[in-house]
């Protein structure tokens, strides 16, 4: 079986002029076709890091990411435009655009110099509009979309760029219960049906256990991937997250907070 | 769909407003000269006096082109800058350009007391005004390309030009403390803005760089749109930010440079009509931005340059002064009345 994204002893982090700072290292990861992956790990422990890495964003300090067989290095602009798109938590800048414009904007990397949309480009885009339930919202200018609506079209853009690797931050950062549901269901349907390979990283611990095809739990000290059955077996749950305030409950396969005897 | 029709409808409609303004601009001075007269030296009729003619093709036509250049090619620039750095407040003059052109004109009329004699004279050809003034403005951006290489976050960026901009008037402050008053008057004369300045010859060198730097628009319009979502998104659909960015800074120093070489700073244009456009136009696709604001931008200089020749009166008012007395409460309107700015 071909898998979609490997990576081979990939060492993260920074390099500010000399200095290497280490994120995390030996971390070998292999995500095949129509997967939902979810990354956890508390504050700080290199998720974000990790995800800018795979997408190119960011240069590993050592060891080899290759999608689809293939050296990420080795990807041009474009190729990887065409292969890996984003859905990012940062703030967009204000502007004017509507909805269907950010959506379509989805399509640069297939369109000509002057962003003329193809049929096949708008049938792309219906279809993304139709994927994430947000063709009603199409003439809306996007600040004045909720933040749940703004991140299923965020989604929709991602859907719209037609790659192989959807990399999501923190999507459900800023949403309520019921939003961040129905963001991680619609994560797990376009999985299977687009097949895709979706890979999210979230705090929400015990959704991810729920939805997620597979996972991959980042400690200071290791980083280790897995299904919920593979990783509970190894017992790794137990030192995701500090013992002080929650555990892990094996029965619920859900984190539960600890309550003080 | 209709949102396109209003755009046409829009764009005709300043096109023809730019026409009227056109015609209305080179037909008003201080000589009267009636519009029959100006309509056949325009399609070289007969029976024009010599000195009216003189006036229309020597003075006002290259003064008519100079502002639509100088207007469209301002706001061009402030767009650029104000995508870039997705900061409202980006312009031409805050990234120390105009100040950097100051500087270099600073430095030739009022170093020219040091060195006194032969730099003298040669300080009062407006083709050694326009030297100083792109060379001061390309050293500026220079640094500033430099610094931003450096830091890369844009916010910075926008700062150390604020910064440059400091040093460069705190430098032409101690120049002219240390210069004699007839220096001073002449580049305070030169930091008015003034349009008229330009023979035929100046102006077909003024449009061969206008029209380069405007061409390179062309392939800018896709990158600029993906620069709305940010850097990170711009890249991830395979823009060349580094490559993109440059261009752009290449683009806007050429455009401000060789426009304060040859008009003087001109304020307000640069920063505020690109606002205007983004509030008529409620759109912020550069497919059809970069063209409206290019005209719009056309249009408020033509009205500017229209009100400070003062119709009917042999005076004639500093541009820079029109520019900011007419526009700045325009835009202080719009923004009352719309509440909210963009990027």
């Amino acid at each position: 079986m071909s898998a979609i994204l490997e990576t081979n002893n990939l060492t993260i982090g920074y390099t500010q002029k000399t200095r290497e700072t280490v994120v995390s290292q030996k971390i070998n990861l292999c995500f095949e076709k129509g997967t939902l992956v979810a990354l956890l790990g508390e504050n700080g422990v290199g998720k974000s890091t990790l995800l800018r890495t795979l997408s190119g964003v960011q240069n590993s300090l050592k060891g080899m990411v290759s999608i689809k067989g293939k050296d990420l290095k080795s990807y041009t602009h474009k190729e990887l435009a065409t292969t890996v798109s984003l859905v990012l938590t940062t703030r967009l800048p204000e502007s004017q655009l509507t909805v269907f414009e950010l959506i379509a904007l989805g399509r640069q990397p297939y369109t000509n110099w002057v962003d003329t949309l193809t049929a096949i480009d708008l049938e792309k885009i219906t279809w993304a509009m139709e994927e994430t339930a947000v063709t009603s919202l199409k003439e809306q200018p996007i600040f004045e979309l909720s933040d749940g609506q703004l991140q299923r079209v965020l989604i929709a853009r991602a859907l719209a760029q037609d790659t192989d690797l959807i990399l999501l931050d923190e999507p459900t950062a800023h949403l309520d219960i019921h939003h961040t549901f129905n963001v991680f269901s619609l994560l797990e349907k376009l999985a299977k049906t687009t097949k895709k390979t979706i890979i999210v990283s979230t705090h929400e611990v015990n959704l991810a256990i729920q939805y997620a095809d597979q996972l991959v739990l980042l400690t200071k000290d290791e980083v280790r991937a897995g299904t919920v059955a593979s990783l509970q077996s190894e017992n790794v749950f137990e030192n995701l997250f500090p013992k002080e305030h929650v555990s892990f409950n094996r029965t619920l396969q859900q984190f539960v907070v600890r309550t003080s005897i | 769909m209709k949102r396109k029709n209003t755009h046409t409808k829009s764009f005709l409609l300043l096109s023809l407003l730019l026409l009227v303004l056109w015609l209305v601009n080179i037909s008003l001075g201080s000589v009267l000269i009636p519009l029959d007269a100006i309509v056949s030296i325009l399609f070289e009729g007969e029976g024009v006096k010599e000195s009216w003619r003189i006036i229309v093709l020597n003075y006002r036509i290259p003064k008519a082109i100079t502002a639509v250049l100088v207007g469209s090619g301002l706001s061009v620039s402030g767009l650029l800058m104000q995508t870039l750095f997705r900061n409202p407040l980006a312009g031409p003059f805050v990234l120390g350009i105009s100040s950097g052109a100051s500087l270099g004109v600073a430095f030739l009329i009022l170093g020219a007391s040091f060195l006194g004699g032969s730099l003298l004279v040669f300080s009062t050809s407006s083709w050694a005004l326009a030297l100083a003034a792109s060379v001061g403005a390309f050293l500026v951006l220079s640094a500033v390309i430099v610094a931003a290489a450096r830091v890369r976050n844009t916010m910075s960026i926008l700062i150390i030009g604020l910064m440059f901009g400091s040093i460069t008037t705190a430098v032409i402050s101690v120049l002219s403390y240390f210069s004699e008053a007839a220096q001073i008057q002449q580049f305070l004369f030169w930091s008015f803005g003034n349009l008229g300045n330009l023979s035929w010859n100046e102006l077909s060198v003024f449009f061969v760089v206008y029209f380069v730097a405007m061409s390179g628009l062309l392939i800018l319009i896709k990158p600029l749109n993906s620069y709305l979502l940010g850097e990170a998104y711009a890249k991830s659909l395979g823009v060349n930010v580094q490559r993109t960015s440059l261009l752009i800074l290449t683009i806007t120093s050429l455009l401000a440079g060789v426009i304060t070489a040859f008009a003087g700073p001109i304020a307000f244009i640069g920063l505020a009509v690109p606002h205007i456009t983004k509030l008529l136009f409620t759109t912020s696709n550069h497919k059809i931005l970069l063209p409206a604001v290019a005209l719009l931008g056309a249009v408020v200089l033509l009205i500017c340059d229209t009100i400070a020749q003062l119709p009917m009166s042999e005076l004639t008012l500093p541009i820079n002064a029109i520019t900011s007395l007419f526009g700045a409460p325009v835009v202080v309107w719009l923004l009352v009345r719309k509440k909210k700015i963009y990027v």
